[in-house]
């Protein structure tokens, strides 16, 4: 081999980088779909569609559970001593700090729409449970208050808020 | 793999064979003439009773498959159909699940007779990393086959396990979606999930040949750790080993059968035994038992990202074992306070597992994190140290001058 000429090499190396680039690019663009299969499929996204909700049947106090995208939804029909708890909180002395005015949607302070899936591991937490007028997580022990903020417990967030309108007073669209 | 290479075979056939696939010779210098230690205790058994365990859960779960629907909504009936309608379906299904549980049990004297005797010890680094990632795959195959139940606790397992990827910071929720194709745990999540925990095994087959065959390059480590020095420190491996293996293999046996035929739920969750509900989470979520450990130092911590981290950690750090122990004394045998440090990590270890199933609060949460703190103590700032100011008792000159003082 050494004995060749660099003249003779030209061929040789050529086929070598062409091959590694062509290998190269191929590996990777065959990653795509091998990785890409596992995202949610197109069945999957088109259940995830939005969801209308009708509040009236809910009274003062009641805490539904809806699902949107296999997610399970809190609808707090709040009254005004859960409202007034959540406001008399020290907002800077929260974990995640959020006031409750950033919780609900204007005009509809009495409505409180979360995911209803502890920010911890994923467990759905228990209604009216714990000491803080919300919510209980069974698994690990977070607790939520009545604007489903993380209050004590391992849970670095407050629980999340979905996307959502009022279509009308007593109508949500969820999604 | 080594050994002396005295294989004569005899009949016509295997000399046929020998001449192009040398494989009699292969399996006669690996099991029969194979050169062990003759000081060997029956701790060093459950290599082969993880081997014999692998090979009846590969066995009784490729049945399984033949019975099982890996479908959200036909799973869990498909499982009561094999305990119920399919000919010694609930015998082969509890022996795969306690067969899992004994797996396990197996899977950690192994391991911590590998830390008492110093097993993970130069020249076998490789040897003891290959085994923390086979215990890495058996965790990953156990977690998974838990799941493929579909009950209560098979889908708040997966939903908890898979969350603990959510606490990676930046991209957490990218990964979990992306590990349950959908926007929760589910069918898909079910899907995949059967097809690893069917590939997963065979993975497993694969790494032990690796994990056996660097074992036969440095041989193995013994009682007194201390290398064989001459032919009169050596016993063949047949028929010496494979008796002793055998033996310790059917007292195994005797307790799996126990589980089996009369506990068979002693180790299983009443919960799971309720079809998966994505609307409700039991009250009370506790992993199977070979998790505890990991699931207590998981909820010392009341930090998620610190959390999960000490959970990862403290299984990755097995595999710097060689390195953090910087004592050249293998044996504890001749390491009187590694021996006591060794003892309180036991302690602490099968501690956590007791607090894991315990509910998080009070006593249990202080215990948790004493344990917890033991547990990391032991391997970065014990184990480095006592290297250095451990004074060790004398080693034994060879294996046959330690087996025949103890005798007289």
């Amino acid at each position: 081999m050494t004995t060749v000429s660099s003249a003779a090499h030209t061929r040789r190396d050529f086929l070598y980088i062409a091959t590694a680039a062509v290998g190269a690019v191929g590996a990777a663009a065959s990653l795509v779909p091998l990785i890409s299969q596992m995202n949610p499929d197109a069945s999957t996204i088109a259940a995830g569609a939005p969801v209308d909700i009708d509040l009236s049947p809910i009274t003062d106090g009641q805490i539904i559970k809806v699902f949107w995208r296999s997610k399970p939804i809190f609808i707090f029909h709040r009254t005004k001593h859960d409202i007034d708890l959540a406001k008399d909180v020290n907002v800077s002395s929260l974990r995640d700090p959020e006031p409750d005015s950033e919780r609900v949607k204007p005009g509809h302070e009495q409505w409180l729409v979360v995911i209803g899936i502890c920010t911890h591991l994923g467990c759905i937490p228990l209604p009216h449970e714990g000491q803080f007028d919300g919510w209980f997580c069974p698994c690990h022990g977070s607790q939520y208050d009545s604007a489903g903020r993380i209050r004590k417990g391992p849970a670095p967030k407050n629980l999340y808020l979905p996307p959502y309108k009022f279509t009308s007073d007593t109508k949500i669209r969820i999604g | 793999m080594s050994g002396s290479s005295t294989y004569q075979p005899q009949n016509g056939f295997l000399k046929w064979l020998e001449r192009r696939l040398p494989i009699g010779g292969l399996v006669h210098s690996s099991f029969v003439a194979y050169p062990t230690p003759r000081n060997l205790n029956y701790w060093w058994t459950f290599g082969g009773i993880l081997t014999f365990m692998l090979g009846v859960q590969m066995i009784t779960g490729i049945i399984l498959a033949m019975h099982y629907t890996p479908e959200s909504t036909m799973a869990f009936n498909s499982i009561e159909g094999i305990m119920r309608d399919v000919n010694y379906g609930w015998l082969l299904r509890y022996v795969h699940a306690s067969g899992a549980s004994m797996f396990f049990l197996a899977v950690y004297v192994h391991m911590f007779r590998g830390m008492y005797y110093g097993s993970y010890k130069e020249p076998r680094e490789v040897l003891w990393i290959l085994g923390v990632i086979l215990y890495l795959l058996m965790m990953a195959t156990a977690f998974m086959g838990y799941v493929l139940v579909w009950g209560q606790m098979s889908f708040w397992a997966a939903t908890v396990i898979t969350n603990l990827f959510s606490a990676i910071p930046g991209v957490g929720d990218i990964i979990v979606t992306w590990l349950w194709g959908g926007y929760a745990v589910g069918n898909p999540t079910l899907n995949r999930f059967y097809s690893l925990h069917y590939l997963l095994p065979f993975v497993i087959a694969g790494v032990v040949v690796l994990h056996v065959w660097a074992l036969h390059v440095a041989g193995q480590n013994n009682p007194a750790g201390i290398e064989p020095k001459s032919p009169k420190d050596t016993v063949p491996f047949t028929p010496y080993a494979t008796v002793k293996d055998s033996f310790m293999i059917a007292c195994f046996c005797i307790v799996l059968a126990w589980l089996v035929f009369y506990v068979p739920n002693y180790l299983l969750s009443a919960d799971n035994y309720i079809p998966a509900n994505p609307a409700v989470t039991p009250s009370e979520i506790v992993p199977e038992w070979y998790y505890l450990p990991f699931y207590a130092i998981l909820r010392s911590i009341p930090n998620k990202l610190l959390g999960v981290t000490a959970l990862f950690s403290s299984i990755i750090i097995l595999a710097f074992l060689p390195w953090l122990d910087t004592s050249r004394v293998r044996s504890a045998r001749y390491r009187p306070l590694f021996r006591q440090f060794f003892w309180l990590f036991v302690i602490a270890a099968v501690g956590l597992g007791y607090l894991g199933s315990k509910p998080p609060e009070g006593i249990y949460v202080v215990l948790s994190r004493v344990f917890t703190l033991y547990y990391f103590a032991f391997f970065l700032i014990i184990l480095p140290l006592l290297g250095i100011f451990e004074k060790t008792r004398p080693l034994p000159n060879s294996i046959s001058e330690s087996v025949l003082k103890a005798k007289a």
